[in-house]
């Protein structure tokens, strides 16, 4: 069963931006793109854990700021010959404010 | 038997529902009909051509009164229905009048959403809606040297600017999104219909948030945005969006949402009721086009003549009425792994289209400046056509399918010998073909001789195949490294076509130089934003998503996502009470490490990005500003104690280093500059190695540039020798513009320079007019740039720095 929270209006996350979501399992980045989507994913690269929401956005993908894996925001996969994958939660938006799925962020720690 | 039906709100859906009904089954219904607007059923989204004059009300009219006649519709217009009694099944008009039902229909529409802004309740705030609201608009035109404002740049919005713009009203748009119509174009696509509109005359503002709306006497006056900007008018149209009309719904009790909740026969929650267009809600979904309005007119009637229907959902496009600007929208165009775009643009003729792809399938498609193919898109997104077999020249449309995909080799060799080649200076295939039997057999001679390609560049590929053409294997085409994978143009060829055609955006850069994706990436977007402030300081606004995170936090991020903070120290010198607040500094936020660094400042490493706000805040009120120690951008200036101190300086190294940094500093550059003043030549301020490096001695100051010891080590060449302070700030200024100027992204000075040669430097920083105009530029840039940062952020962005959500507690539960 989907548990939606309100994280916060989308303006607060700047268009090709991201803000990061601190939950007790470490934080979410959550991404905003030039047409107003909106992605959750760990905010930690598969690399060496850089943090994604300080990268650039362009397109629905995310460049990490540390050593430019790029990822795709949809999937969490690593493009191009970079292999990973970085986790990914359900997040929309209504009404002008940002939801994440609650029950995904707490799945995640059983897994 | 004879049944009842009344309907509330003679709009587009109920006209199409009577229309279809009746012809379905003549005799069978006794129609009443309300509308709140004095007058019966009119086509609506013809508003805009009545505004803009290209047509009369009487041409838009639907629904004739013989016609209502005919029908035995009763006519009550000008006459609201005020309440509905759903159990005693009658509705009850304003006038207290209550009617019986069979079956009533409702079919209210929406209203238009006025943002509650302070003032927005005086005269002469209107929406965009129906024939009054048109008429004021039409009546503003009448008056001499008449100013309106549209809050709202959507389709509405649009098409009230138009017509008032036709009208001779001076009109300005105001968006509070950063590119017109967001739901329907890509930037692309916003940026061209930007352009056309700005043509017609009309002034428009994205990303421009409303503040107030200044009235005097009870009138408007003036739009007040937040940044202070005041826009005078006569007339303020909003047009922000709608929200169905179900205020009558609720008060019955009907079921209702968004809108009021239909099923799939467009039944409401009580059996007897019915409601189509724009006040309805099904499955979830509320409407705002005609074409499924129609759809649920269809059904509406086949429920009432006791048939089987079910309205289905289906795609729709958005055309925007406004002459001249030719646009379509279909689909969805987000991006997505699984997503492909086919982009074509061509940048002469203001054409743009991009079509999106999803498993061989169209799916979403945006077209700008030539729509005529855009039924035979919008058909396959409709029927999921495969569209595998043609993908190649799919984005040309119907009309070249089949046909073999064209070698563009072949294509240019057999092209007639008076086909144009270079638009801009009308050059020939024949005139090109004539130079290369002359004897230029490359495309800088091509140039040379002939023009071709040297304007705005849009043609080099075509030239360079007529070059291979006729030439044959003695000519390969080069494959200079293009900027990134979005164009196949190199780093010089943008920075050239950004100044020459005046790209000020990079949505302008995107669509007139053919960019392959649809917002850049990683790579080329740092270059764009920093080659469009440095060539247009006034008119282009930063873009902080547009720059590495070093630079859009204005520190440096550490491998393990903290950051570093370095506080500028003027030419290397301090004072004790700086060292005092740098010390407390790194205590409060609990620094785990200060470090001297090899730049004559101190670096407190491992800040928490949440906290860089407040240590900055700190920082400034000890008088201390960013370091730009993260920056492309003027980064120290070392100096050695000179001769105050030492028993050799020969010239006070260390005040003109800090007249060097003040001027200098927050400017952006190619890449990182650093500077070092030296008092004698013993050079104990390594000036010999740095971008800019001043040895004074007796007679003066030797100026050197592009030095380097980072991964390579490489002496400064010398500029120039000068003889007063004041000369070096100047020439150390010009040689900084030329720089900023020309060279490609994260080249340092000292390659640049070895692209374009000392000498070249040289003339232009010797001669004097240029030196001056250069040192005046970047005073112009610097008066928007030479400013901190950090203050700043600290006073208007500190929340951003934050998360935006705590769930800790949340999923602990
Ligand atoms: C802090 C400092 C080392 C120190 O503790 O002394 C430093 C630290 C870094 N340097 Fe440096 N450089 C520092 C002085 C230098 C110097 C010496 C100088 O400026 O006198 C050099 C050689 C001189 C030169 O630039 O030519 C130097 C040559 C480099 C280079 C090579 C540049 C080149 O063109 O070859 C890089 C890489 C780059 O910029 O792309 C670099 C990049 C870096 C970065 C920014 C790496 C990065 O991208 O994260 C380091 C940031 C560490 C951090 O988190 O703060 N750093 N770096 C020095 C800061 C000076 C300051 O006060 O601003
Ligand atoms: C200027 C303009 C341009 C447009 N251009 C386009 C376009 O290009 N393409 C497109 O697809 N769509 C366009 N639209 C949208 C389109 O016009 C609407 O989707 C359509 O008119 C909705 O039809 P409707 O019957 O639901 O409501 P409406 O046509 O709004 O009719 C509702 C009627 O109900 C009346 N009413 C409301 N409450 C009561 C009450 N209590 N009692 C009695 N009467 C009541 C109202 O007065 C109104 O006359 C445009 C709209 C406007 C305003
Ligand atoms: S020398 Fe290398 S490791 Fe040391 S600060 Fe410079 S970039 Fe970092
Ligand atoms: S940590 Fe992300 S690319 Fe290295």
């Amino acid at each position: 069963m989907s548990d939606w929270i309100d994280i916060g209006p989308l303006e607060a996350i700047a268009p090709r931006g991201a803000r990061v979501v601190k939950t007790a399992f470490g934080c979410v980045a959550v991404f905003r793109t030039a047409k107003d989507e909106v992605y959750a994913l760990d905010n930690a690269c598969p690399h060496k854990q850089g943090p994604l929401a300080e990268g650039i956005v362009h397109g629905a993908k995310v460049t990490c700021p540390l050593h430019n894996w790029v990822f795709d925001l949809e999937t969490g996969h690593a493009q191009g010959a970079d292999e990973g994958q970085v986790a990914t939660y359900p997040a929309r938006v209504e009404e002008g404010r940002v939801l994440l799925d609650v029950e995904f962020l707490n799945n995640r720690t059983a897994a | 038997m004879v049944k009842k039906l009344v309907v509330i709100g003679a709009g587009m859906a109920s006209g199409r529902a009577l229309e279809e009904l009746f012809a379905k089954d003549p005799e069978g219904w006794d129609v009443t009909l309300f509308n709140a607007e004095p007058r019966g059923n009119y086509n609506r989204i013809m508003l805009s051509p009545v505004l803009s004059g290209e047509k009369t009300f009487d041409e838009i009219v639907t629904h004739t009164a013989e016609w209502y006649e005919e029908n035995g519709v009763t006519c009550r217009f000008g006459e609201k229905v005020v309440a509905i009694d759903k159990e005693a099944k009658t509705v009850t008009a304003e006038n207290g009048d209550v009617l019986a039902y069979d079956k009533l229909l409702m079919g209210m529409g929406s209203n238009p959403f006025i943002i509650p802004l302070p003032g927005h309740d005086l005269d002469g705030v209107i929406a965009y809606r129906d024939l009054e609201d048109t008429n004021a608009m039409i009546a503003l035109g009448d008056k001499p040297e008449a100013k309106a404002v549209v809050i709202g740049g959507g389709l509405l919005g649009l098409e009230a600017a138009a017509g008032l713009a036709l009208r001779g009203v001076d009109v300005t748009v105001v968006h509070i999104m950063g590119h017109l119509m967001e739901r329907q174009l890509d930037e692309a696509a916003g940026y061209l219909l930007r352009k056309a509109l700005t043509d017609k005359g009309i002034k428009v503002m994205c990303s421009a948030n409303s503040k107030e709306i200044v009235g005097e006497d009870g009138k408007v006056k003036a739009l007040m945005l937040d940044d202070g900007t005041e826009l005078p008018c006569d007339l303020l149209v909003m047009a922000v969006g709608i929200r169905p009309n179900v205020a009558l719904g609720q008060a019955a009790e009907l079921a209702v949402g968004k809108g009021i909740r239909v099923d799939d026969q467009m039944v409401t929650s009580d059996e007897n009721i019915l409601a189509v267009g724009e006040c309805v809600e099904h499955n979830g979904a509320i409407f705002g086009l005609v074409a499924p309005l129609y759809d649920q007119a269809k059904v509406v009637a086949s429920t009432l003549a006791g048939e089987e229907a079910a309205f289905v959902q289906k795609e729709v496009s958005t055309k925007l009425k406004v002459t001249g600007c030719d646009l379509f929208s279909a689909g969805d165009f987000a991006d997505g792994e699984t997503r492909e775009d086919i982009v074509f643009r061509d940048p002469a003729r203001g054409v743009y289209k991009r079509l999106v792809i999803e498993e061989n399938k169209v799916i979403g498609a945006v077209m700008y400046g030539d729509t005529a193919d855009s039924n035979w898109f919008f058909g396959m997104i409709k029927d999921g056509t495969d569209i595998s077999d043609m993908r190649e020249t799919l984005i040309f449309g119907p009309a070249y399918q089949g046909g073999e995909p064209l070698d563009p080799m072949a294509a240019v060799a057999a092209l007639p010998d008076d086909a144009e080649i270079c638009g801009c200076n009308g050059v020939c295939k024949g005139d090109i073909v004539a130079a290369i039997k002359d004897g230029a057999n490359d495309l800088g001679a091509i140039r040379a001789t002939t023009k071709a390609s040297a304007s705005c560049g849009t043609c080099t590929g075509l030239v360079e195949q007529v070059l291979g053409a006729t030439l044959g294997d003695d000519f390969v085409i080069p494959t200079e490294q293009p900027m990134c994978g979005c164009t196949d143009l190199t780093h010089e060829d943008v920075r050239r076509l950004i100044k020459s055609q005046e790209l000020k955006s990079m949505p302008a850069v995107w669509q007139e130089l053919g960019w392959k994706t649809t917002c850049g990436c990683h790579v080329c977007r740092p270059a764009l934003n920093f080659y469009l402030l440095a060539d247009w300081p006034l008119e282009y606004a930063d873009d902080p998503q547009s720059r590495f995170i070093n630079e859009r936090k204005h520190a440096n991020i550490q491998k393990d996502g903290t950051y570093s903070v370095v506080p500028r120290m003027w030419g290397g010198m301090t004072t004790p009470d700086e060292l005092r607040a740098i010390a407390d500094a790194a205590d409060k936020y609990n620094v785990p490490t200060v470090h001297v660094t090899g730049g004559q400042r101190i670096d407190l490493l491992g800040v928490k990005g949440e906290d860089l706000p407040a240590i900055w805040a700190d920082l400034n009120k000890a008088g201390m500003v960013s370091g730009h120690a993260y920056a492309k951008g003027l980064r120290t200036v070392k100096t050695c104690v000179g001769r105050d101190h030492c028993r050799f300086g020969t010239q006070d190294s260390t005040g003109l280093g800090i007249q060097l940094e003040k001027k200098l500093w927050g400017s952006w550059t190619p890449h990182k500059v650093k500077l070092a003043v030296s008092g004698c030549p013993r050079n104990c301020a390594e000036a010999t190695c740095k971008d800019i490096g001043v040895v004074c001695v007796d007679s003066g100051y030797q100026l050197g540039v592009a030095g380097a010891a980072g991964m390579d080590v490489k002496e400064t060449e010398r500029l120039a020798d000068l003889t007063t302070e004041d000369e070096v700030l100047e020439y150390a200024t010009a040689f900084m513009q030329l720089y900023r100027e020309n060279a490609k992204y994260l080249d340092r000075p000292y390659k640049w320079v070895a692209k374009v040669g000392l000498d070249w430097v040289k003339e232009q920083v010797e001669d004097e007019a240029t030196r001056k105009a250069l040192v005046e530029r970047f005073e112009i840039s610097q008066s928007v740039y030479r400013k901190d940062p950090w203050a700043e952020h600290a006073e208007t962005k500190a929340e951003t720095y934050a998360p935006i959500a705590n769930l800790v507690q949340e999923a602990a539960e």
